[in-house]
């Protein structure tokens, strides 16, 4: 298993689906890296700007479903908005009498088919080989998207 | 992955033989497996299955209430959850209703259509009808549609599915009972559908989407069998439209909500999972059927969809020979979904949720689900080839509902990432290579090309062989592309 090092993501070799990890020294670090990685499965995300922005709030009950949920959330946002997204701030993941708690602030771009590097849609954030792992020096993060 | 010999690949160790084209996971390979696994392959075919590919079967062979076994045609690759080309029957009282036995594209399907336009006289017009329904017809990320329709009017299309389509212009009544199930799944409720997928299904009615979903300009090549091909009005020369997509948004956020919903299930009914992404919960619960009703309501969607999209490729049909082509719907199938069937298992007739994940239903001859004039012929299966290859028409046998449920393959199945696939092929080449064999492709985004490239795909005559020889389906016609749309 590759430790994070500097690196923000990478993909991993997968049939059908596209397949990352992604890390942080934080746990939000972390999930603003995966919300990348799967930005960037859909569109080259250094030709996105930052001209429309999100507030996100998601509640879930646990980790790994927060991850799915966020990822999701950024999925349908992306679909009703015909937006592409490529800055994520986390502000903060809290844990509150066994629930979870996620706010962000996204930014991004209405699609523009002669400005953006369209690569695949992701249809949705699959369950399969769901990984939040708590690393010695931050937390990775591992999620197939069906594409 | 590619052996050389079959023997070099460790799923030949796994499996067990049967015969040449069906194999056996033994019900003992896991601990936790309720009935053996059972795949329809070659040993051409073998070469190229992942053991990750039995390893699912095995899981899904460990859910409660599964009949027989768990099934994949010869096209299964490894997917999330149930592999893709996955076949499962679970009991209605003792088994499960599981999302990912349907997948998130919610009856991804095709339909064909046929004309009584001959290849030669239709050659010239090739790339004005290509260009025509690309322009048509809204495909790609971030496409819209041509087509609005208010929050009330998408009920009616969760509820009625392709009847909705054709009571509001798009098509004629012949097209609906082409239809399997007359393009409709009973039980939907709009209730169970949320206002995210609500509005993402709104905009997105009457788009083809992108990923491996097409359009494509056929022509009957060859013809199997003369006397079923004529009951489904097929004949040497002449072109044929298929078209492959789905329920679009809409069925990815019914899925993502009801998963979401089904993994706290889980916990509730005490559930052992190997994988979250298996996510059940018994089939006469509430959670299982509220899935069940949105589900449906996404199968709806997308028959509604597949109805609007063949309604505008008849007018650009038509505006170019005419509207004397008689372009009629032969049949559409869904290959993403779950359904509530009768089977007899062990000479019991049985009421069973048969989910069908990348596989496609098969029918056979005097079955009442099917139309009049394919009573004596069985279902028409459609199986698309990957782009630039053939494309086949089957029909159901008797056989069929023994041996595997009543469902076939549904297409070639992947064999190549589709990032190794862009990796190595080149999008360009791939479009020179094309046109070289006459075949014309008009993209939204080109890099989808080497995506979906031929070469990423197992051989479709390959997967249709070991259908055909284990009898599930039987050929017909074989569809040759000339002029393909895609996202």
């Amino acid at each position: 298993m590759s430790s994070h090092g500097t690196e923000k993501f990478e993909f991993l070799e997968h049939t059908a689906d596209a397949q990352f990890r992604a890390y942080g020294n934080t746990l939000e670090e972390a999930f603003e890296n995966a919300a990348l990685a799967m930005f960037n499965v859909m569109v080259d995300t250094d030709s996105v700007s930052d001209s429309v922005s999100e507030s996100i709030n998601i509640e879930s009950p646990d980790l790994d479903i927060l991850l799915v949920d966020w990822l999701s959330e950024l999925l349908y946002l992306s679909d009703v908005n015909h937006s592409v997204y490529s800055t994520f701030n986390v502000e903060s993941i809290k844990e509150q009498d066994g629930r979870y708690f996620l706010s962000a602030q996204i930014y991004g771009e209405t699609l523009n088919l002669d400005k953006h590097e369209i690569d695949t849609e992701v249809k949705a954030v699959t369950y399969n080989q769901l990984e939040v792992r708590k690393l010695s020096n931050g937390w990775m993060l591992q999620v197939v998207v069906d594409i | 992955m590619k052996g050389e010999d079959i023997k070099d690949n460790e799923v030949y160790q796994i499996l067990e033989k049967i015969d040449d084209n069906t194999w056996n996971v033994p019900v003992t390979y896991k601990s936790t497996m309720n009935v053996p696994g059972r795949i329809f392959v070659s040993s051409e075919l073998m070469k190229d299955l992942e053991k990750e590919t039995l390893d699912q079967m095995a899981n899904v062979a460990s859910l409660p209430g599964i009949q027989k076994f768990s099934m994949a045609m010869p096209d299964a690759h490894l997917g999330y959850g149930f592999p893709i080309g996955g076949v499962a029957a679970f009991d209605k009282d003792e088994g499960v209703i599981s999302p990912g036995g349907v997948g998130f594209d919610i009856n991804c399907g095709v339909r064909l259509l046929r004309t009584n336009l001959q290849i030669e006289d239709t050659r010239p017009y090739i790339n004005q009808l290509v260009n025509n329904l690309f322009n048509k017809i809204p495909s790609g990320l971030g496409s819209k549609s041509g087509l609005k329709v208010s929050d009330a009017e998408l009920d009616d299309v969760f509820v009625h599915g392709a009847q909705w389509a054709v009571d509001n212009g798009y098509g004629v009544k012949a097209d609906v009972e082409h239809c399997e199930g007359n393009g409709l799944i009973e039980g939907a409720e709009p209730s169970q559908v949320s206002k995210e997928a609500r509005k993402r299904g709104r905009p997105q009615l009457g788009t083809l989407g992108s990923g491996n979903h097409f359009l494509e300009v056929q022509y009957v090549d060859k013809i199997y069998d003369e006397y079923i091909a004529s009951d489904f009005g097929l004949e040497e020369g002449q072109v044929t439209v298929s078209i492959h997509c789905g329920s679009r948004g809409a069925g990815h956020q019914i899925c993502s909500d009801h998963l979401r919903e089904l993994t706290q299930a889980v916990k509730k009914y005490g559930i052992q999972l190997p994988d979250k992404q298996l996510a059940c919960a018994p089939a006469n619960s509430r959670e299982a059927q509220n899935y069940f009703k949105a589900m449906a309501c996404a199968a709806n969607y997308a028959w509604a969809n597949r109805q609007v999209i063949n309604h505008w490729t008849r007018e650009v049909f038509e505006n170019i020979f005419g509207k004397d082509i008689d372009m009629n719907l032969v049949y559409d199938v869904a290959h993403n979904v779950a359904k509530f069937e009768e089977h007899t298992i062990n000479g019991e007739k049985k009421q069973v949720y048969v989910h069908r994940k990348g596989a496609t239903r098969a029918f056979p001859p005097e079955h009442p689900e099917l139309s009049d004039d394919y009573q004596q012929s069985g279902q028409p299966v459609l199986i698309p080839g990957s782009m630039g290859t053939p494309s086949f028409v089957l029909h159901g046998t008797k056989d069929s509902m023994d041996i595997s449920f009543g469902s076939a393959c549904h297409g070639s199945g992947r064999l190549m990432s589709r990032k190794h696939a862009k990796k190595e092929l080149s999008g360009e080449e791939i479009q020179k290579e094309l046109a070289s064999k006459g075949i014309t492709v008009k993209v939204a985004n080109p890099r989808m090309i080497s995506e979906e490239a031929p070469e990423a795909y197992k051989s479709s005559s390959e997967v249709v062989d070991v259908v055909h020889d284990v009898g599930i389906a039987r050929k017909v016609a074989r569809l040759s592309p000339v002029g393909v749309i895609k996202g």
